[in-house]
């Protein structure tokens, strides 16, 4: 019993016992504090009840089934959470699913990882009792990031409220009604048409496997058997401490050293760490920032790594992309590296190097795509594949991650700074930059490098910084892109005080990106983020001006940041796109 | 340059979520149809994202997504006419017409909408082409009324 003792209680009894409730919350809340399970499928925790699925039902004293996650608790109610009537009644509801549900649960990605197969199997469904006809949607695969197969959908209508609620795109809505009813966008249009930014929060929020990845396990097994090929790997700042879980490890558990040995062992040539280039964008980005604050350049500048939010601007905020810093993101400077200085470096021609990414988000998929992400009608990055995936190939190559022996990364390329690797965390990109931007500045550096204004996950963050004397910095952190366009809408009014924004389109940042795996806890999420904070806490190279990989790469081969060479390979250009929105 | 579809929803005025349904009567009222522009600058409008738009329209059997056809063809699916047979009569005229219900053929001649009851039971099954009623129906004469409105065209 943790009922806040600030709020009014009330007594209710369930299954014949007596237990403590707030008033005004709902029976699933009581419920789930005192440890009772009820199954859920429509509800989302953080959300404004829908009670569509009523799998949540539960048996009043009067007999009546409610669902749980919308009715609110009364003084002395009675409640039957597992009465044969609530037990019967979410087993049909669960028949009634099954329904038109195709039978292809072996070939399907969320096989062992699907909650109506879950209930299927807790409410004991031996047999298809009921057969309804199934709908004949197609399978829409039109993007590079998403797969939507409405066949799978069980009109849950979780992916349209995160879509809506939590990403503020509400690219796609219920349409038809009743037995026609589908999940699509306006005028039925396919993904890669749509205002879709690609996020992938849909995919997370999906209980089926109606929202997938377009899933490149099989492209990369095919690239490793391609002997004349030099294939190469680098991953995501996030994906280290992500992925802990899958294999029964403690969540947030950093497994950099292991991830290196098993990618080598699934044969790519050459690993990666993609936080070098997370260091690489904050040398161009802080210096773009401050030649923007120093000559009088467009302000507020807005961070421009994460692909979601960069095409959420395109499609949105159109007269806002001046204010987005030209930087292209960490894994599309990895891979103009690995495509020039490195292949240079090795005396391998771009186009015998495959180049795979390892990345917690699906929207990289689409980025790598765009059309100034390569030369030569090459692209810098060939193959995107998200922590999920990751995870399906250590499955595949038998890999055991507790007891391999650790690796580190290859160099050029290689080395990283922390500031680049709490990336993966909202805040984090700011806190690198203000880091080395204060050093470009001043020439000194920032206190203890800890900027704790910027950090946690709040969806909105703001703080003024210090640099010197004459030059304070205003700073705004975004995560969920739902809580962009109140900024922009106040930029848009005439707010000048901000200088720098950092904006990530997963709530959280790449930790809770949506290639990460499903069914992680917030706890989980919180695990990650404090793993990347510790290892910045815990290792010495903690700014990415200070990184000897950065520095010999400068040296060697781009000058300076924001001069030709890092123009013509580490920064883009954005356009207007014309989606319905 | 202004649409009509501008002016209809210039006339109204601070008008917010509420008033979703009566502004997409009106539009299709003049315009035949809802067309992407019509869903466009009602959002624009309302500030509703074109999906939820989308959402709702569909809902209705009311709203229509395609301009009609010439001569549109109003089927009645009403009770009686259900019970005398109106889905082959539906059925039968889908298939000549190479058109779904909601549909308008390539060349723009004909169009399809099912509606519930039209009152004239009397007559069932009843199918309207431009309010002259057909009554009696089978999916034998469908034919050769088609043939009568490709003549007038």
């Amino acid at each position: 019993m943790n009922v806040d003792k600030q709020k009014e209680t009330i007594l209710i009894e369930v299954n014949g016992k007596e237990i403590e409730a707030v008033v005004g919350e709902t029976i699933l809340s009581a419920l789930n504090r005192e440890g009772i399970r009820v199954p859920t499928l429509c509800h989302m925790k953080g959300f404004i009840p829908s009670g569509a699925c009523r799998i949540c039902v539960v048996e009043l004293g009067n007999g009546r089934l409610v669902s749980s996650c919308s009715y609110p608790v009364e003084p002395g109610m009675k409640i039957q959470t597992h009465s044969s009537t609530v037990l019967e009644a979410r087993k049909t509801i669960v028949e009634l699913l099954l329904a038109n549900h195709p039978d292809d649960c072996l070939f399907c990605l969320r096989n062992n990882n699907c909650e109506l197969q879950s209930l299927a199997k807790e409410y004991h469904v031996m047999e298809r009792r009921i057969r309804g006809n199934k709908n004949s949607l197609k399978l829409d695969h039109s993007g590079p990031s998403i797969v939507r197969d409405p066949e799978k959908c069980i009109l849950c209508g979780r992916c349209v409220r995160v879509c809506e609620e939590r990403i503020g795109v509400a690219c796609i809505d219920y349409i038809n009604r009743g037995s026609k009813t589908f999940i699509g966008t306006t005028l039925k249009q396919p993904l890669n048409t749509s205002s879709c930014v690609n996020c992938g929060q849909c995919i997370l929020a999906c209980p089926t496997g109606a929202l997938t990845e377009k899933n490149n396990v099989g492209l990369v097994l095919e690239a490793l058997k391609q002997k004349e090929k030099m294939v190469v790997v680098q991953y995501a700042p996030s994906i280290s401490v992500s992925i802990a879980e899958a294999f029964g490890m403690t969540p947030g558990e950093d497994l950099n050293g292991a991830m290196n040995a098993a990618l080598r062992r699934m044969g790519f040539n050459h690993v990666f760490d993609t936080t070098f280039g997370a260091d690489l964008t904050i040398m161009e980005e802080a210096s773009e920032l401050v030649e923007r604050v120093k000559n009088g350049g467009k302000l507020p500048m807005f961070t421009s790594c994460c692909p979601g939010w960069v095409k959420y601007a395109e499609e949105f905020a159109p007269d806002m992309l001046e204010n987005l810093s030209t930087c292209k993101s960490p894994q599309q400077m990895t891979g103009a590296m690995i495509k020039t200085y490195f292949a240079n470096k090795v005396g391998v021609k771009p186009e015998n190097i495959i180049s795979v990414s390892i990345m917690p988000c699906t929207a990289k998929k689409f980025e790598c795509e765009r059309d100034t992400m390569g030369r030569d009608g090459l692209q810098d990055v060939d193959i995107v594949i998200t922590s999920r995936e990751l995870i399906e190939m250590i499955n595949i190559y038998g890999i055991d991650l507790k007891t391999i022996e650790k690796e580190g990364a290859d160099s050029p390329l290689g080395i990283r700074s922390t500031a680049g690797k709490i990336f993966g965390a909202t805040g984090g990109v700011m806190e690198a930059a203000l880091r080395s931007g204060y050093h470009f500045i001043t020439g000194g550096e920032l206190g203890d490098f800890r900027v704790t204004a910027v950090r946690g996950d709040k969806g909105r963050k703001e703080a003024k910084i210090k640099i010197s004397d004459d030059l304070e910095l205003g700073v705004a952190v975004i995560s969920g892109l739902g809580n962009a366009m109140e900024l922009i809408n106040e930029i848009r009014n005439g707010r000048s005080d901000i200088h720098f924004i950092e904006v990530m389109t997963c709530p959280g940042g790449c930790i809770n990106g949506g290639g990460q795996r499903i069914g992680a806890k917030s706890e989980d999420v919180s695990a990650r983020a404090k793993a990347l904070y510790n290892i910045d806490e815990t290792e010495t190279l903690r700014l990415c001006h200070k990184n000897p990989e950065i520095i010999e790469l400068y040296n060697e081969f781009l000058g300076a940041p924001l001069k030709h060479k890092s123009h013509e390979y580490l920064h883009t250009h954005y356009a207007e796109r014309d989606v319905l929105l | 340059m202004k649409t009509s579809i501008d002016n209809i929803l210039d006339k109204h005025v601070g008008k917010g979520r509420d008033a979703l349904i009566a502004l997409l009567q009106e539009i299709q009222e003049t315009e035949g149809f809802l067309s992407e522009e019509a869903i466009v600058k009602t959002g624009q409008k309302l500030g509703i994202p074109t999906s939820k738009i989308y959402g709702v329209a569909t809902f209705y059997n009311q709203f229509r997504f395609e301009p009609q056809g010439k001569f549109h063809i109003q089927v009645c699916r009403g009770t009686a006419c259900h019970v005398l047979g109106s889905l082959t009569v539906l059925q039968e005229l889908e298939r000549l017409l190479k058109v779904k219900a909601g549909q308008t053929t390539r060349d723009g001649l004909f169009s399809i909408e099912v509606v519930a009851c039209i009152g004239a039971c009397g007559l069932a099954p009843v199918i309207n082409i431009n309010g002259t009623f057909h009554a009696n129906m089978t999916p034998e004469k469908l034919e050769n009324i088609l043939e009568t409105y490709r003549k007038q065209a």
